[in-house]
């Protein structure tokens, strides 16, 4: 008995070692070539930087980094959100309390562009354009990018809200759910590196 | 990974971004700020890859390239920042 119970565990844990992604896995070698997009666009930045560091220390202070604070707030807590909702409705079948949490995460996704809306406005405003300069025309394209990616997210987690309220959901299947999720958590993943590299690296 | 993990993660997370902030609100710059921003990123990065997309558990490939990823990402921006200095 205690002989069979052991190598029960050991093989929970070698099936464990060899577990495939949560999800689809189309949709991770979808956001390995977001990954690898974003990865370009970074390096490009950082590098156009280090040519003409004191023009783009002068600008960066243009920008409203607690804007850029409070955006970051909104997607950890939108994937925080998302996370949750995974857990509910993969692990207790809970898909009514699923869908409260993917609806908390549509809540914030839906600030982040709010907000991320009053800042073009605001550089709009100022005159501000992709040709004024190095550093705007990247500030610009590259949280523009980003911007169009949390769009699709935001429309992805309303599909998902809607499914998981209809109870499409469930412990076993929960494929669509969690592939919608991984590219929502790949949006958040970008950002945390944007926010560092474009509002406070200096 | 149990709720109360994915709880653990946030909080972590919102700490870390209020340093970053931190280090941008003090003006802070040179080698020593940016190492601090570069390995609070890192930490952030991993947590959402490991915790929130749920890779922990899975083959050493998938970990490998997420991680492996903001390893690259982070070192080019080091490195770009590095050049930048010595400019």
């Amino acid at each position: 008995m205690d002989a069979t119970a052991s190598q029960l565990t050991r093989t929970d844990k070698y099936d464990e070692q060899f577990q495939s992604p949560p999800g689809d896995l189309a949709i991770w070698f979808f956001i390995l070539a977001e990954l690898l997009a974003f990865a370009v666009f970074f390096a490009a930045y950082a590098f156009a930087r280090a040519s003409d560091v004191a023009l783009f220390n002068e600008m960066q202070q243009q920008v409203n980094r607690n804007l850029g604070a409070l955006n970051t707030v909104f997607l950890i807590t939108a994937s925080w959100c998302v996370a949750r909702a995974v857990a509910a409705v993969t692990q207790d079948g809970a898909h009514r309390l699923g869908s409260r949490w993917l609806l908390g995460a549509i809540f914030c996704g839906g600030g982040f562009l709010v907000v991320k809306m009053f800042e073009y406005s605001a550089k709009f405003g100022a005159g501000i354009s992709l040709s004024t300069n190095t550093f705007w025309m990247f500030y610009l394209s590259l949280t523009f990018f980003h911007f169009m990616h949390v769009i699709l997210g935001m429309v992805i987690l309303v599909v998902l809200w809607v499914q998981t309220r209809k109870g499409s959901y469930g412990p076993d299947n929960a494929n669509g759910l969690e592939s919608g999720a991984a590219y929502w958590h790949m949006v958040d993943l970008v950002w945390i590196v944007l926010f560092p590299l474009v509002y406070v690296m200096r | 990974m149990t709720t109360r993990k994915l709880d653990i993660t946030l909080a972590v997370l919102l700490t870390a971004t209020l340093a970053t902030w931190g280090i941008g609100e003090a003006g802070a710059a040179g080698v020593a700020a940016m190492v601090s921003m570069l390995v609070l990123t890192f930490v952030k990065g991993r947590l959402i890859a490991l915790d929130y997309m749920g890779l922990r558990p899975v083959r050493l490939f998938w970990r490998g390239m997420l991680v492996g990823w903001l390893v690259l990402v982070l070192s080019l921006i080091a490195l770009a920042y590095w050049i930048g200095l010595s400019a």
